[in-house]
């Protein structure tokens, strides 16, 4: 059902861009002298991380198939602001107004780092562009433990007295700490979170045994579940990940049931999303927006989604923006839930 | 067999020619200040994504390579160091350039790299599997361990009155508790100001710290440098190799240092103190570190050299980075398609092989590249402090914008340049205040989480025989004076005897 949905999705965005399309080459063909904006110097895409993470790897990702496919005449060039958690490029962006050679890709730390430093800014501050994807989180456990099913570790970690389960995580306060605040607010388990500095740290710290689970990205768990180090329990995802071709032990992502089904009612996705700076018009929105559906559709971006498990859900305009406005609800929500807001 | 595959993979000269460019690059990114082996490569990354990933990796592994034997030069010459790992190469190797000596540092420096690099690389091609399970057993406690013996070795030993190198250590563990707590996620000392929220960054200290302080004294001492003098011409090279050989138990304690900090993994920054601190320890010269000893720049540049290697062996095996560096090549990994982790060895034998075998010649090329450009880099020194002083202090400037791009940075590294100044004046020594500030962060994080698990008992340091071990060899370190005064004082005789059969 939910699958069927997500389907539909898909058809109204595809039908959607269509018809969005071919709205631009009338307006092309009517109007050949009010010529389209595109950027007049090089465009800063701002990190709000460091090098080499999630969102690190994906906007070096569209910068390189930006220029290979020559997306773009001007160059793109990326900036790491990784600052008070993101705070920095948030702050960058949201500061410099009407300045539309300035775009910025997006982590939950869009939500979360207002919320636990304080630090003001909210994605209100800027301008949305679209939603690029969203990435999935999934229970992982050694493939050593006799964990098979959430319930199971849960289980464990209610009979294990208080603090007996180790959940391992990036960062406080963000993401990985929100979907095990909301794990123990469904379940009444507890366990305690050591925040490390990067997921793959996180996962390798996993198969060391150091820690009892972990809510890594699939791409930063996926080698050591080929490899037989670790197993996936459940995702964090409304639905399956669509992916039904065989990952390891004949399983393939498809395989792994969703933690509500699994009887884990806790659902989270993150936003790898744009913006730019406050204060733009239509038509300089309606640049990137193009620019991101040419990036959607080149065969390197397909596979890396495939490889990263990603649910990729496209959305710009009104839609996108109800989504953030719900989003920041449900995390506000959440944190206020486990005493993660700012005092 | 595999490693003769690997060369085979070098045949192609468009390889080659990434080799040479991704060196050359590599070198001048280690002698910029500031733009460090991650930005560089981070900002060269998507210009290889229509490369294939094996001549991506040779180009984008070369360039690391070459900062990594750039990052002495400037420090040798100027005081500044070109990259982190290269602040301990400064102790000595700056005093050999102000005795006109600057050849034989930079000769010294580049051939222990190369050798360091050199016994990394055996070790990732014949011992990669067998290593990479060791890493794994690597838990907060044991870093906070190894950190702890990285700080033990080095401190508690200096001729330094012990109250300067405590106030030194204070400073800079104060300035690293700046920004964001990694550990509870809340803003520590930002005092409400956007531009504190990166916090102080290591880099920017050391450029100020030693670059900026080293030409305010050069400045107050007339206008002058004091290699000025210095005889240049190739020989040089085959001179101090001469003399190189001395150093062997150095160079291997420094190797062996390196690799086992790259793969830990604890980083090339550490290796490269932790290894110079052994060495000032138990060297017969060791109470002349500081003042030019060669020996001195042999023990840092070997083992930040190992240390940086190896870092790429839990990278291929773990899918961890090593080092911030091999952060980045991993993202280029997923960005070419392949997926880091166990398997990769089996699946992508073409890509692997390939890199060690790249690493082999890529180093051996990078020595000669570098080695070539001694004379002319050494010449440097004889331009008039006048001309050069403005360049050095520009280079300091864009070396500190572009660590965040942040101008305010600039105005950080200029009052860390007085207080270089400051210090030096008062003999406060520099070292601990920049260990601090670079360990200060990764050790409050290791040692919180080690709490963590443990629920806040310290038993976890001594709770399996390998944090056991690196605990107690650290303690022992911390408290070497008295035991070997003790030693000393209870066997007067067995005592000479083990100094004796250390030599």
């Amino acid at each position: 059902m939910a699958v069927l949905e997500s389907v539909s999705r898909l058809k109204a965005a595809a039908a959607i861009t269509c018809v969005s399309l071919s709205a631009i080459s009338i307006t092309t063909l009517t109007s050949t002298q009010a010529l389209a904006w595109e950027p007049t110097k090089s465009v800063e895409f701002i990190v709000p991380a460091g090098t080499g993470g999630g969102a690190d790897q994906m906007a070096r990702m569209i910068q390189g198939i930006i220029q290979k496919n020559n997306l773009m005449k001007q160059p793109v060039v990326v900036i790491n602001k990784s600052g008070g958690a993101g705070a920095e490029g948030f702050l960058d962006v949201s500061g410099s107004n009407r300045n539309p050679h300035k775009i910025i890709i997006t982590l939950s730390n869009l939500f979360t780092t207002p919320l636990a430093t304080g630090v003001p800014f909210s994605w209100k501050d800027m301008t949305p562009v679209a939603m690029l994807a969203l990435d999935n989180f999934i229970l992982w456990v050694n493939a050593e433990q006799p964990y098979k099913t959430p319930k199971d570790l849960v289980d464990a970690a209610k009979s294990g007295g208080a603090n007996s389960s180790k959940m391992g995580g990036t960062g406080s306060k963000q993401e990985d700490q929100i979907i095990t605040a909301a794990i123990e607010q469904a379940t009444g388990a507890t366990f305690t979170y050591i925040p490390y500095k990067g997921g793959g740290d996180v996962a390798a710290q996993l198969v060391g045994n150091h820690i009892t689970a972990s809510v890594n990205n699939p791409i930063e768990a996926v080698a050591q579940w080929r490899a037989g180090a670790l197993r996936p329990l459940c995702v964090f995802d409304a639905q399956r990940i669509d992916l039904k071709e065989p990952i390891a032990n004949n399983m393939s992502w498809n395989d792994v049931p969703t933690c509500k089904e699994s009887g884990l009612d806790v659902e989270y996705t993150m936003l790898r999303g744009i913006f730019t700076s406050p204060g733009v018009n239509a038509d300089q929105i309606k640049y990137y927006v193009e620019l991101f559906q040419k990036v959607r559709e080149t065969p390197d971006w397909k596979d890396f989604m495939a490889k990263g498990a990603f649910n990729t859900t496209f959305m710009t305009g009104d839609e996108y923006k109800a989504w953030l406005a719900k989003t920041e609800t449900t995390h506000k929500g959440l944190m206020e839930k486990a005493g993660f807001l700012a005092k | 067999m595999n490693l003769m595959h690997g060369f085979g993979v070098l045949a192609d000269p468009m390889n080659i020619v990434y080799m040479f460019v991704g060196i050359t690059l590599g070198v001048l990114i280690g002698v910029l200040p500031g733009l460090g082996g991650a930005n560089g490569v981070a900002i060269l990354l998507p210009l290889t994504f229509s490369m294939s990933p094996t001549s991506a990796i040779i180009m984008l592994s070369c360039i690391y390579w070459g900062a990594l034997f750039g990052g002495a030069i400037t420090s040798v010459l100027f005081n500044i160091p070109g990259e982190p790992w290269s602040v301990a190469t400064t102790f000595d190797g700056h005093p050999m350039a102000q005795q006109g000596r600057a050849g034989e540092a930079l000769t010294a420096a580049f051939t222990s790299s190369f050798l360091g690099a050199f016994v990394a690389i055996v070790l990732i091609t014949f011992l990669a599997p067998v290593i990479a399970r060791f890493a794994l057993q690597f838990g907060p406690a044991e870093f906070f361990a190894v950190q702890l013996l990285t700080f033990c070795s080095f401190v508690g030993m200096g001729k330094e009155q012990p109250f300067k190198v405590l106030t030194a250590m204070m400073l800079g563990f104060a300035l690293a508790a700046v920004g964001l707590d990694s550990v509870t996620g809340q803003l520590r000392m930002t005092f409400g100001s956007m531009e504190l929220l990166r916090g102080f960054d290591f880099l920017i200290a050391v450029i100020g710290l030693f670059g900026i302080g080293e030409i305010l004294l050069t400045m107050e001492e007339g206008l002058a440098f004091k290699g000025k003098s210095a005889k240049i011409n190739a020989a040089v090279v085959l001179q101090t190799w001469k003399q190189l050989p001395k150093y062997w138990a150095t160079a291997i304690r420094g190797s062996i240092v390196g690799c086992w900090m790259g793969i830990t993994p604890g980083g090339a920054t550490p290796a490269s103190f932790m290894s110079y601190g052994l060495a000032k320890r138990f060297s017969r010269n060791g109470h002349k570190f500081g003042t030019g000893e060669m020996e001195g720049v042999v023990a840092p540049e070997t083992a930040a050299h190992a240390a940086g290697t190896s870092a790429l062996l839990p990278m291929l095996t773990l899918g961890i980075p090593g080092s911030p560096t091999a952060a980045v090549l991993l993202g280029g990994l997923l960005i070419w398609g392949l997926q880091p982790g166990p398997l990769l060895f089996i699946e992508q034998k073409e890509f692997v092989w390939g890199l060690i075998a790249s690493m082999y010649l890529g180093n051996v090329v990078g020595l000669i590249v570098v080695l070539t450009t001694v004379p002319l880099f050494a010449s440097i020194l004889r331009i008039p402090f006048s001309i050069i002083a403005p360049v050095i202090i520009v280079i300091c400037a864009v070396g500190a914008y572009t660590v965040h791009n942040a101008f305010l940075d600039i105005a950080v590294m200029l009052v860390f340049g007085v207080l270089g100044y400051i210090f030096k004046k008062l003999s406060y020594p520099l070292a601990p205040l920049v260990l601090a500030l670079v360990l200060g962060d990764m050790a409050e994080s290791s040692f919180r989480q080690a709490m963590l698990l443990s629920q806040g008992d310290l038993s976890i340091f001594w709770s399996n025989p390998l944090v056991g071990t690196i605990v107690t060899l650290a303690l022992a370190m911390l408290f070497w004076p008295v035991i070997s005064l003790a030693i000393g004082r209870l066997w007067p005789r067995s005592g000479s005897k083990a100094a004796v059969s250390l030599k």
